[in-house]
């Protein structure tokens, strides 16, 4: 994989979310309009990974009533983007948690594995893990 | 809910860490720092290690240099980053940038404004096929 899209409220915002808060460098960031920018950061271990912080800007791809929708969903928390796993996650959610950023759930030791999860300035949420949950291959 | 194993060292620890990044730009002296955590030195190393995977100084290291790296490809000169991430020499900074990053400060400074030129004249470039036709940027 080299892109991900996660749509956001604000690029300016969660760019400063994903680089200051969790640690993502930023990757790209070109001008394309008056309204919007091509932004993309990457996880620091993961240069080769893209994530598109992508704005709802009304236009070609997002009619306006779909503009509208949109918005409304990612304030209300739904949707679930992915998992970021972490060497350390205690650490990392205290860390995290000084930062500022809002943990819908705390480390929790699941039957599954130890798991937070935490939301991105957006409303975006994210599960953190820690690397050692991965399951071995067989 | 917040209950889980030896949370006051990872919180310790944890502060340790940040004063370390909002203070890389002075002159920290690590050996407070283990003070300031309750720590005896050999403890605090061992556990911030453990936690980070560098020692305390390693780590300051490393967040200097990536910092330095944040800073020019803002477009600040090079002397000027220099000392706003805590170098006292050029040249000390200079070489450690080029052992770490590959380049020195100043041809890493030249690549990050030929890019931005290069985004400028050029921005499709810089964008996946796919994206430009979805969002009719090759229209305006």
């Amino acid at each position: 994989m080299s892109h991900m899209t996660v749509y956001v409220l604000n690029q300016e915002s969660a760019l400063d979310f994903y680089t200051n808060k969790l640690g993502f460098k930023m990757v790209k960031d070109v001008p394309m309009g008056p309204d919007s920018r091509w932004l993309t950061v990457s996880p620091p271990e993961q240069p080769e990974i893209e994530m598109v912080l992508f704005p709802i800007v009304v236009g070609k791809m997002f009619p306006k009533e779909t503009a509208n929708t949109i918005v409304e969903l990612i304030k209300k928390g739904t949707f679930g983007c992915g998992v970021f796993e972490c060497d350390d996650i205690y650490a990392t959610y205290e860390e995290l948690k000084a930062k500022g950023v809002e943990f819908m759930k705390a480390p929790k030791q699941e039957f599954y594995g130890t798991e937070a999860l935490f939301k991105d300035d957006s409303g975006n949420w994210f599960s953190l893990q820690p690397k050692s949950n991965a399951t071995p291959t067989k | 809910m917040e209950n889980y194993p030896k949370i006051y060292l990872y919180r310790r620890i944890v502060q340790a860490k940040l004063f370390i990044d909002n203070h890389l730009a002075e002159q920290i002296d690590l050996d407070n720092i283990s003070d300031e955590a309750y720590f005896s030195k050999f403890h605090f190393i061992r556990l911030f290690k453990k936690i980070y995977g560098k020692t305390p100084h390693q780590y300051l290291t490393f967040v200097r240099i990536e910092k330095a790296i944040q800073l020019l490809r803002t477009g600040r000169p090079v002397s000027e980053v220099c000392y706003a991430v805590g170098f006292k020499s050029l040249s000390s900074f200079g070489s450690l940038f080029k052992r770490i990053v590959g380049v020195t400060p100043s041809a890493f400074l030249e690549e990050q404004q030929q890019m931005k030129i290069q985004i400028l004249k050029t921005p499709l470039r810089f964008v996946p096929a796919c994206f430009i036709y979805q969002n009719g940027w090759d229209e305006k």
